[in-house]
């Protein structure tokens, strides 16, 4: 049996690593040739995400807009989160359920919502539209994970820090806060690498006037192939894997994904 | 301090923000995406207000018939494909030692995670005749020349399989790991083998929520709008594809906005099917 398992982990793994590892290979390449196995190593397809101003510019316009975004996402989940936990208020739920929406519909929907929305405001095409499709897009996330944070507190805690006298805004800052902190964190590191991959969106809604990397691989795979963009997805995948790797260190990365056990 | 009902204007205070950004970039837009649905149409990518329903009436024609049944049947193979491996996987993910499914849920957020463009790119770059698999085919010496196998319907599904397979696991990650182990471990006394087991007592106590599962990746699967473009031919195109299509190249506005209200339809419909059928898994 366990040999069973190996066996089928592996192939389930080899499944999902294989075209990683091709296009770790073709990333390293000495000339502009797709070619696996790499003909001769260079990392110099990795320097040109830095050193060539076009995916530069794509790069710091995706990392603007992931870290912007994230931040709206969490300003909104945040407060939302926390009076459904403070307040008995049925009808609130109503946006929690909006807040799934987005995420729960086919993304192409919430696209061309907000592609009809800016035309008609007159907003088409600004860049910061796109951080409030984002932010809206991947409220989700937080949302979830916060949702998460306050249910797990435990009540008797606030108790008795408002009966000592303190107020909503100091058991908030001395109590809540510390506890739903890692949740905080992940929601944000969630919305984050997200926002950084996330492709339609972006393209509806700013795609003719600024490029993020994922809008910049696609315009560059119509005009034929370069190795950089080979170089930016497994950059990405290593940031996902870092910014994943620190929640599972520092939280509870089953816990999060909805398993209650701890002892496991 | 237990849980009260808001009594001041003040007590809604936190509420404004969150509420007021949801209802202006969510449901506004959403609601102007149902009314352009409805406009006529102008030469040169403009629509006036109007209430027509020309939109909808171009859904009878076959053309769209074939795209919606093409859509459909993709999203129900990848969502068939991927809970049938994601349910053995799970299951024995879930029975794993913390520290690897620690390692396997990172690492299968990353790929969850990974742009679509960037997936489409890996597998283009995998099916291709330079660098892809069927030069190694051809260094085993079980090919005789390297070809290219995109694009191609096969190309498509294995893609969407690879999207969609982290998130299915995701999905049932939670359902297994609160399954009763002593189940299978009564199985086991009883003298059942551990594949007689899974069978016969962790798929049926599952019934519901393989259900709701395959719902939740058929809609995620719906939604694949790259993949089909990157790696398919013109008759690959999906529903998503040609909704992106009408609305950026054709400029054909308010035909894209009736397909996506079509497309919130079926899934509103799938979605609430899968909730009932999550339902019927806690009442049990």
């Amino acid at each position: 049996m366990t040999a069973l398992r190996r066996l089928f982990f592996f192939i389930v793994g080899l499944f999902l690593a294989l075209p990683l590892i091709v296009v770790a290979g073709v990333s390293i390449n000495a000339r502009q040739t797709l070619a696996f196995p790499p003909q001769g190593f260079s990392l110099s397809w990795y320097g040109q995400i830095f050193t060539n101003p076009e995916w530069r510019n794509a790069l710091v316009a995706s990392l603007t807009l992931a870290a912007s975004s994230a931040l709206l996402a969490l300003l909104i989940a945040l407060p939302l989160a926390w009076f459904l936990w403070r307040r008995i208020a049925p009808w609130a739920n109503i946006f929690q359920l909006l807040g799934v929406a987005p995420f729960t519909l086919p993304p192409v929907i919430t696209a061309l919502g907000l592609l009809t929305f800016w035309a008609t405001t007159g907003f088409y095409g600004q860049s910061w539209t796109a951080v409030i499709s984002h932010g809206i897009f991947f409220v989700t996330l937080p949302l979830v994970t916060l949702s998460l944070a306050f249910s797990a507190i435990d009540r008797s805690l606030v108790e008795a820090a408002a009966t000592m006298g303190a107020d909503d805004r100091k058991i908030f800052r001395t109590v809540v806060l510390p506890l739903i902190l890692p949740y905080l964190v992940s929601g944000y590191a969630f919305a984050f690498v997200l926002s950084l991959n996330e492709y339609i969106v972006a393209y509806m809604t700013v795609g003719f006037t600024m490029e993020t990397l994922p809008i910049k691989i696609f315009n560059a795979l119509r005009y034929g192939y370069t190795p950089t963009m080979a170089a930016v997805t497994v950059l990405f995948l290593v940031i996902a894997a870092v910014v994943f790797g620190l929640v599972a260190r520092f939280g509870d990365l089953p816990k999060l994904l909805g398993a209650m056990s701890h002892e496991r | 301090m237990r849980r009260e009902p808001p009594q001041r204007l003040a007590d809604y205070g936190p509420l404004f923000f969150p509420a007021g950004m949801l209802i202006v970039f969510f449901v506004v837009p959403f609601a102007t995406m149902i009314a352009v649905s409805v406009f006529q149409r102008e030469q040169g990518g403009f629509y006036t207000p109007a209430f027509v329903f020309d939109n909808y009436a171009r859904f009878l024609s076959l053309f769209f018939g074939k795209v919606l049944g093409f859509s459909l049947f993709l999203a129900i193979a990848v969502a068939a494909a991927c809970v049938v491996i994601g349910i053995p996987f799970t299951y024995l993910l879930s029975r794993s030692p913390r520290r690897i499914q620690i390692v396997w849920l990172v690492a299968l957020l990353s790929i969850l995670s990974l742009s679509e463009v960037m997936i489409g790119f890996a597998w283009s770059t995998l099916f291709s005749r330079t660098a892809g698999i069927t030069n190694l085919l051809v260094w085993l010496g079980l090919m005789a020349q390297a070809q290219a196998l995109t694009p191609s319907f096969g190309a498509v599904m294995t893609a969407m399989t690879y999207q969609a397979f982290p998130y299915t696991v995701l999905v049932l990650y939670p359902a297994l790991v609160r399954l009763d182990p002593t189940l299978t471990e009564a199985a086991r006394t009883l003298g059942a083998s551990p594949v007689k087991a899974f069978f016969t007592v962790v798929v049926p106590a599952l019934r519901n929520t393989i259900l709701a599962t395959l719902i939740m990746v058929f809609i995620f699967a719906l939604g694949s709008y790259l993949l089909p473009q990157l790696l398919g031919r013109p008759q690959h195109w999906t529903l998503s594809v040609l909704i992106t299509d009408q609305a950026i190249y054709q400029s054909n506005m308010p035909f894209a906005a009736a397909m996506a209200v079509f497309l919130v339809l079926v899934s509103l419909g799938l979605v609430g099917l899968a909730l009932y059928a999550g339902q019927q898994r806690q009442a049990k």
